[in-house]
């Protein structure tokens, strides 16, 4: 039952006189979402949210502020999203009292989107997968890769859990409007350059703080060859570059996508021709080879020719960045008929059980397993140094997931190699930090 | 209210929110626990050196990473009056805010103070003296919007909402 989306080329006023200059997109959902009949940046603004998620590692001390300030019900059990993917399936004592405390708080408030481990997955997939977040959305999350639903072309930010408290409270939340910061994208992708190439490069240009506090809009011709899975682990990454939100345009890729989910009605936004930029970034995405960003920052960012010889320990392929089935058919059309490297440890972990069930139905569980790969299930475990997968003192791992701080995946003393799932199933059988071209039989 | 005082301990650019609290100690959201294991990775004897009521001062994007609002909580905890950084982390920016704990933005102070040095703050007047034996140093702090002014006075975002219910 979807009603299709609504396309919204111009911003409606009440009368036709524009005052002032036009809106981006980001600035047209907030403003959309609050009472004004424009917003610009600066601006403090009490905007309405459209959904607010939390997980088993934010949501107890949501609940808890929630209570504290005498919360009774939530402003709507529609918008109020619960996911424990993070510490799940139950890693010990203390994190089971944390998920006890998130399922209970679902039961009590009777969420429609409450989704357990079988069902579930990490929340950053499950969302758009669902088609529980649509275009022109306004979304918080308690967790900083919300924003991975821009590529939905909604705004979507992470938030802490006190704000998760005062939304689920009242359905408003403060922002002060952010500058957008304009990326074009254009040229023709090399072989195995994905998504997730092009993000670490802008990341390694422009610095973890490089948009801080600011919006980044992805636009240009390169954006109509990217498709949902590219577009959602770049949003999935502008956090990693200090952005607040990341955001697409929708457009026929868009459409396609969210048309088949969709159980509501949304709206697609646009930029007015006339939006103020706070600054714009040219990228000719041809010139781009396959990424890896080295210990310990996401932005210490190299291109795959200048890696040198580092010998690893770990492969993990899979997360909120690049869990999802378009990876896992790149890092199976690699990892079929080949063995990895002695010594060195695979782990794939599908984002959510539909994309476990899609990856058996289409046999790569099978090619993973006979690599000598070993599936976990949903969880966000490994990336965080959680568990099932944990590095210990002086270990390296090549990981498909979008932090690579001191200490992220286990032991201080460990070390996060950040690349794409081809670069990570290339080092899985090589042994050492390389991209696909350096198999024999496969080509650059 | 506003007014802090006590002795600075520095960091570095981009102290990110696995530095302040590490992901290993998210199981609980207990403030003791989570301020026992504060900076941890970092700096292994931060808590032996620091007393109720000093200073973090830090270069750029302070608190970047995750949204875990343990990280404000462990500092908070620990017994830090504030930080004052070159620039934050905008999540972490927003969740001190929201919890009540002060922060301040100075692109001077990082580079004229070292380790164990005595401040004031007066985040109303918006200023930081550092007294050098016989004369005082005055910095200006980056103001702050009133609208987050009131947050830290109401003692953070959900009180400031019961307030204004009332």
């Amino acid at each position: 039952m979807n009603n299709g989306g609504q396309w919204c080329k111009e911003h409606t006023h009440t009368n036709e006189r524009r005052t002032t200059v036009g809106m981006t997109i980001t600035e047209k959902i907030l403003c959309k979402h609050t009472d004004l009949e424009e917003v610009h940046p600066g601006m403090l603004i009490n905007a309405k949210v459209d959904i607010a998620l939390g997980n088993d590692i934010t949501a107890p001390i949501a609940i808890n502020e929630f209570r504290k300030a005498g919360g009774t019900r939530v402003f709507d059990r529609d918008k109020v999203v619960l996911v424990p993917d993070h510490f799940t399936p139950n890693k010990d004592i203390d994190s089971a009292q944390q998920c006890k405390v998130v399922r209970e708080f679902a039961q009590e408030q009777g969420l429609t989107h409450y989704y357990e481990v079988g069902e579930a997955g990490i929340e950053h997939a499950l969302l758009p997968e669902q088609g529980i977040v649509l275009p022109g959305d306004l979304v918080i999350g308690a967790d900083s890769h919300t924003c991975t639903y821009g590529a939905l072309g909604a705004f979507a930010t992470g938030v802490g859990s006190t704000d998760l408290a005062a939304a689920m409270l009242t359905g408003e939340v403060w922002f002060r409007v952010p500058e957008t910061i304009k990326i074009v994208l254009y040229g023709r992708m090399q072989k195995w350059v994905s998504g997730k190439d092009i993000i670490l490069y802008i990341i390694g240009r422009i610095g973890v703080d490089g948009a801080l506090y600011k919006a980044m809009e992805f636009i240009g011709e390169a954006v109509g060859h990217l498709g949902m899975a590219d577009r959602l682990t770049i949003a999935n990454m502008v956090i990693e570059a200090g952005a607040k939100n990341g955001i697409f345009i929708p457009d026929a890729i868009t459409e396609a996508y969210v048309r088949e989910r969709a159980k509501r009605s949304y709206t697609n936004f646009t930029s007015d021709s006339d939006a103020l930029y706070a600054d714009m970034i040219d990228i000719d995405v041809s010139t781009i080879e396959p990424q890896v960003a080295f210990p310990h920052i996401p932005s210490n960012v190299r291109g795959i020719s200048q890696a040198g010889n580092v010998k690893i320990d770990q492969v993990l392929i899979g997360s909120c960045t690049n869990g999802r089935i378009e990876d896992l058919r790149v890092a199976a059309g690699i990892l079929r008929g080949r063995k990895v490297a002695p010594y060195v440890r695979l782990i794939i972990m599908p984002a959510t059980q539909e994309i476990y069930k899609m990856a058996l139905r289409e046999g790569l569980m099978e090619i993973f397993i006979d690599a000598r790969g070993v599936i976990s299930p949903p969880s966000c475990g490994a990336c965080l140094g959680g568990h099932m997968g944990v590095l210990a003192d002086g270990e390296r791992a090549v990981s498909t997931t979008n932090r690579n701080f001191v200490g992220r995946m286990g032991h201080p003393g460990s070390e996060v190699y950040l690349a794409s799932p081809a670069v990570a199933a290339a080092s899985a059988v090589l042994g050492r930090v390389a991209g696909p071209g350096e198999l024999p039989g496969i080509g650059g | 209210m506003m007014k802090f005082k006590g002795k600075i301990w520095k960091f570095g650019d981009n102290i990110d929110t696995d530095a302040i609290i590490p992901a290993r100690y998210l199981i609980t959201s207990d403030p003791a626990f989570l301020a026992a294991h504060c900076m941890e990775d970092v700096d292994p004897e931060f808590l032996k050196k620091i007393c109720p009521g000093d200073i973090i001062v830090a270069g750029e994007n302070f608190g970047c990473g995750s949204s875990r609002e343990h990280a404000p909580i462990a500092i908070k905890a620990a017994g830090i009056s504030c930080v004052i950084a070159k620039s934050f982390a905008r999540i972490f920016y927003r969740n001190s805010f929201n919890m009540g704990l002060a922060i301040f933005e100075s692109r001077e102070l990082w580079n004229i103070v070292s380790d164990g040095k005595e401040i004031e703050v007066d985040g109303e007047e918006g200023s930081i003296s550092i007294t050098d034996s016989d004369f005082v140093r005055f910095l200006r702090i980056h103001p702050i919007p009133s609208f987050m002014e009131e947050l830290i006075k109401d003692g953070g975002l959900m009180r400031h909402l019961s307030k204004k219910k009332e």
